[in-house]
């Protein structure tokens, strides 16, 4: 026990830097899905077949091997990242996938008539989209869209393997000079948890705000 | 005097299916037009076309004066602005109500005027507590429209349209989807806008309305206009037999005629007429 305690502040440090990672992949995420979605969604062929690829190829192949693609494999051809900028970048066109999965299935739920009211007020269809389309969409998909960032916070534990200091690989250094792995797995797997459960109560906390604004 | 809408053998085709073939008319200021007609005959795509939701395939469309270029469908910064100039000042009301279910009902009303026209929020809002007293909701402000009854969600739709100062309304059958007890409250307020000289186009199936409230009466039928003229011409001595077929299957004209004029000065109500007539 004593051993924990004293780990503690470097862990939080861990733990700082496993959020700091799982916050900008979920915004970036949010970004690359809604430009897939809209992709996908569009009638120009130039637009909608690499989006359609995208989608494809990022869920049909496992994450690990796409940050091992990324991190080892791209500096054969010149382009080296550091181990924090590729796991992001990596991370984030893997979620983006699949919110734009999300965001797509939200846009289809919108009736026909929240598209052509505003168009026919006099609204541009980027303002339409906007302030009309995209606040509903928002709510529809909160519950999904959550899903994915707890999948995503959780994933950030796979860049342990290209060296980036977050909890997991923290807790690997940890171990190896305590020789304690269930006392140290344990302690992880509660910070995963305690980070987890905050996103998911905030989740409901603006679900049932929503549900009372509507 | 000059018409406020000119429609010069329009034509709209979907793929190789042409829905309407050729459509002519001129709309004056201040006239209240029914539309009538079967399901499918274009009555929906011919309102569409007007505010161009739908682009149309051919013809030519001028709007107060100016001829309207709505060129290709597509995209392009210079043809969206010239849409939204036109619709701006075309307001359209549809058969489900379509109201924004995460604004609330002035948030609804000001949203347009802010963001096409720039009006400050406090004229704005002000302008829609007037509208809202207008049609006796003026509680309702802040509600959501989940919260509103259809016939209200209907008339907060209509005065929606009428914040953004319209010169002509479109109305696409919108007492379709309202219980029967809820279509007299909308069909009042058409009727007292057309009292006060509000340019209208009207799809309709209420028969009371077209009698009623009307000035003019066209008859759709196959994407042509079959038969049009004043109303109580066209509903009550069709000439053409296909208007006469579709007017002896809809419900038959009952309850009296009564004029603009009798309503403004309160001598009638298209409530009653109506349920009279129903
Ligand atoms: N987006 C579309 N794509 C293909 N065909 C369409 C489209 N919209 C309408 N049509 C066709 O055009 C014809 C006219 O339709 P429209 O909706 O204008 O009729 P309507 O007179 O309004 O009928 P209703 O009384 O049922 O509303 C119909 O045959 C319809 O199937
Ligand atoms: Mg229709």
């Amino acid at each position: 026990m004593q051993s924990v305690f004293a780990s503690l502040p470097g862990f939080l440090y861990a733990t700082w830097l496993t959020i700091e990672i799982a916050v900008l992949v979920i915004l970036l995420s949010w970004g690359f899905g809604l430009v897939a979605a809209l992709g996908k969604r569009s009638r120009i062929a130039i637009l909608r077949v690499p989006c359609d690829l995208y989608i494809w190829f990022v869920r049909g192949t496992p994450a690990m091997i796409q940050i091992f693609a990324v991190y080892f494999g791209l500096p054969q051809f010149g382009i080296s990242m550091s181990p924090f900028v590729a796991g992001v970048i990596t991370l984030s066109l893997n979620s983006g996938a699949y919110v734009a999965e999300i965001i797509r299935g939200g846009l289809m739920a919108i009736p026909k008539g929240q598209y052509e009211s505003p168009i026919a007020l006099g609204l541009s269809h980027a303002q339409s989209f906007r302030r009309i389309i995209l606040p509903q969409v928002a709510r529809i998909i909160l519950p999904a869209i959550t899903n994915e960032a707890v999948a995503t916070l959780k994933n950030t534990s796979l860049l342990s393997v290209i060296t980036v200091v977050e909890l997991t690989f923290h807790a690997q250094i940890v171990i190896a000079k305590t020789f304690q792995p269930f006392q140290f797995y344990i302690l992880a797997a509660l910070i995963y948890l305690l980070l987890t459960t905050l996103l998911t109560r905030a989740s409901a906390l603006l679900e049932a705000r929503n549900a009372v604004r509507s | 005097m000059q018409p406020l809408l000119q429609v010069r053998n329009l034509r709209k085709s979907y793929g190789s299916l042409e829905v309407l073939h050729g459509i002519s008319i001129d709309i004056a200021p201040g006239e209240v037009v029914a539309i009538i007609g079967a399901s499918g005959s274009g009555k929906s795509t011919f309102l569409r076309c007007l505010n161009l939701l739908e682009t149309p395939t051919s013809g030519e469309l001028c709007f107060d004066g100016k001829p309207v270029e709505y060129g290709e469908e597509g995209w392009g910064w210079r043809r969206e602005k010239q849409l939204q100039w036109l619709r701006s000042q075309i307001g359209m009301v549809f058969q489900s109500f379509n109201l924004w279910p995460h604004k609330t009902v002035i948030e609804n009303i000001i949203e347009a005027p802010m963001i096409v026209k720039n009006v400050p929020r406090y004229e704005a809002v002000a302008e829609a507590e007037d509208l809202l007293r207008r049609i006796g909701l003026a509680e309702k402000r802040d509600a959501f429209p989940s919260r509103l009854s259809g016939g209200q969600q209907q008339r907060v739709a209509i005065i929606r349209s009428l914040a953004m100062k319209p010169k002509l309304m479109l109305f696409d059958e919108v007492t379709s989807s309202l219980d029967p007890q809820l279509v007299g409250e909308v069909l009042n307020l058409m009727a007292s806008l057309a009292a006060e000289g509000m340019t209208m186009l009207a799809v309709t199936h209420e028969m009371s309305f077209a009698r009623s409230v009307s000035t003019r009466t066209i008859f759709f039928d196959g994407g042509v206009i079959a038969e049009e003229g004043p109303s109580h011409v066209v509903l009550n001595h069709p000439r053409q037999a296909r208007t006469q077929r579709f007017l002896s299957r809809t419900l038959p004209v009952i309850g009296p005629a009564v004029t603009v004029a009798e309503i403004q000065s309160g001598q009638a109500r298209v409530a009653q007429d109506l349920s009279a007539g129903a």
